[in-house]
């Protein structure tokens, strides 16, 4: 493959291996004895669309079928009817090496492409359990047709746990809820609640539905009887008029990735939802943790002036928030102290679940948490997986 | 330790790198503009293979004598390499990362012996 370079320059690569690109992590987890304990990852990700023709074979509406394989055919990407895509470049031109090139990886017959390749990079980084998510289909609450993310929501939940979450115990996931439409949302909590390695649900946090609507109660009222979590995931939208402002991939990556899970948040406890679901466990993904100090203390302190305006809470908001869940990446780190400040009002210890959202460009390794000089070694061994292992309550794998 | 055998010179043409091996340290050898650079391959941010990545310019934001922006280019002078793992840059003639100067990489003398190209690894 020939890749393109500054100044008119080119590159060629040969091969793409996760094994070899990952080798320092391997280094990593066998110097710091990662395999005496139990790792879980609450974060990753394979790209869906490169099996989409797969998932289109659960795809029950024929039409809808019928256009996304013509689309398919169309063009070499074609998933413009399935996912609405957008504006975005997270490879940051080229420099992260693995967008473009990881087509050329092999994989063994025999054993699906996206378990072989899971099973590769966890080996390396040393996890035992990764929660997996899809990656384009994370904008799919943004796609015009509410009935497109209906029909490829139910497409996907069925091909993951068929060919997937079936095969390999090390695989998880929380399945994607079609959050656009609230009855289908439910029906889907209904039927794949139960099935082998489903450990919740996800909603996919850029979109434009409130939470709080009453349409979505019985949804949550039946996770919290299943005692299955509900995750938000976050992601970006270009096209929003106020991210749209912003004319570098930076700042709308930075300030997008936090923006729609504090809008979730915000109305998830000023409408008192964690007082009519307080057993439902809820967790945050991929914001980092900079943000969860800042809207505990804003909404604390405007909590005390305007109390009447969020009645249904009996205690601050911050209160709230550290009943909840957080995965950790992409943690920031620049700045040690204020870190171990938000690992405070936190409650990392029993909160934080370690997440790595390998193989995006920000993925973080283990190390970023073994290696915190404030915490005790206990607090690490449950961010790094004890904490999921409670929340999820998971069964490690023989 | 004994200096490190990394190529014949003839053989390893500018522009190109090489990735050489001083007991437990990786070393990555950059050959550029007709001089050799070399640095730890480990990455000051988590590690990664620093020295493996792509080899591009520094972009630069092309600002008017009245401070309005007029576009980007890539530099003609400073030359980075990344980091695959996550996109940390560095210069290719300091080991400096670029987005902070004060993080560098451990760099190793690179000498010529007739026509072989030699790491000093310590």
């Amino acid at each position: 493959m020939d890749l393109p370079l500054s100044n008119f320059r080119r590159m060629e690569v040969e091969e793409f291996d996760t094994s070899k690109l990952l080798a320092h992590a391997s280094q990593q987890a066998e110097e710091r004895g990662y395999k005496n304990f139990p790792i879980v990852d609450v974060d990753s990700h394979h790209y869906e669309t490169e099996a989409i023709d797969e998932i289109l074979e659960y795809m029950d509406d024929p039409v809808l079928q019928q256009l996304a394989r013509s689309a398919r055919q169309a063009s070499a990407k074609g998933n413009g009817v399935v996912s609405p895509g957008g504006v975005g470049y997270q490879d940051m031109g080229g420099r992260v090496m693995r967008y473009s090139t990881r087509g050329m990886e092999k994989t063994p017959a025999g054993t699906h492409r996206d378990i072989s390749l899971a099973r590769r990079w966890m080996d390396a980084i040393g996890i035992n359990i990764a929660v997996m998510f899809p990656t384009p289909m994370l904008q799919l609450g943004l796609h015009p047709q509410v009935e497109v993310e209906v029909a490829l929501a139910r497409a996907y939940n069925r091909w993951l746990c068929e060919r997937v979450l079936a095969h390999e115990p090390r695989i998880r996931s929380m399945l994607y809820l079609p959050f656009n439409d609230a009855e289908a949302s439910y029906k889907t909590v209904q039927e794949f609640g139960g099935k082998p390695g489903v450990v919740g649900f996800m909603v996919t946090s850029a979109r434009y539905r409130p939470v709080h609507h009453n349409s979505y109660m019985k949804t949550y009222a039946l996770m919290e009887e299943m005692n299955l979590p509900l995750a938000f995931h976050a992601g970006y939208n270009w096209n929003d008029h106020t991210v749209g402002m912003m004319n570098r991939f930076i700042a709308v990556h930075a300030l997008g990735f936090v923006f729609y899970n504090m809008v979730h948040m915000a109305n998830w406890i000023t409408n008192g939802l964690p007082e009519r679901f307080p057993k439902l466990k809820l967790l945050w993904i991929e914001s980092g943790l900079a943000w969860i100090p800042f809207m505990m203390q804003r909404f604390d302190n405007e909590y005390m002036m305007r109390s009447s305006e969020a009645p249904a809470l009996k205690k601050l908001p911050s209160d709230y928030m550290r009943d909840m869940f957080f995965s950790s990446q992409p943690m920031e780190m620049t700045d040690m102290g204020a870190l171990e400040t938000t690992f405070r009002m936190i409650k990392a210890e029993t909160q934080l679940l370690y997440s790595s959202d390998y193989p995006h460009w920000d993925f973080d390794l283990p190390s970023t948490i073994y290696d915190l000089p404030f915490l005790s070694e206990q607090a690490k061994h449950n961010i790094l997986g004890g904490n999921a292992i409670r929340m999820f309550n998971l069964t490690l794998p023989a | 330790m004994p200096d490190v055998f990394v190529a014949k010179a003839a053989q390893f043409a500018d522009g190109e790198r090489r990735i050489v091996r001083a007991g437990a340290t990786e070393i990555g050898v950059f050959h550029w503009q007709g001089q050799y650079y070399a640095y730890e391959n480990l990455c000051v941010h988590q590690g990664g293979p620093a020295c493996e990545g792509l080899i591009m310019h520094k972009v630069e934001d092309v600002i008017a004598p009245d401070r309005t922006w007029n576009g980007q280019k890539f530099s003609k002078d400073e030359i980075h390499f990344v980091c695959p793992w996550h996109g940390y840059e560095y210069d290719l003639k300091t080991g400096e990362c670029a987005a902070d100067r004060k993080l560098r990489l451990k760099s190793f003398e690179v000498v010529k012996r007739g026509e072989d190209v030699y790491v000093v690894a310590g």
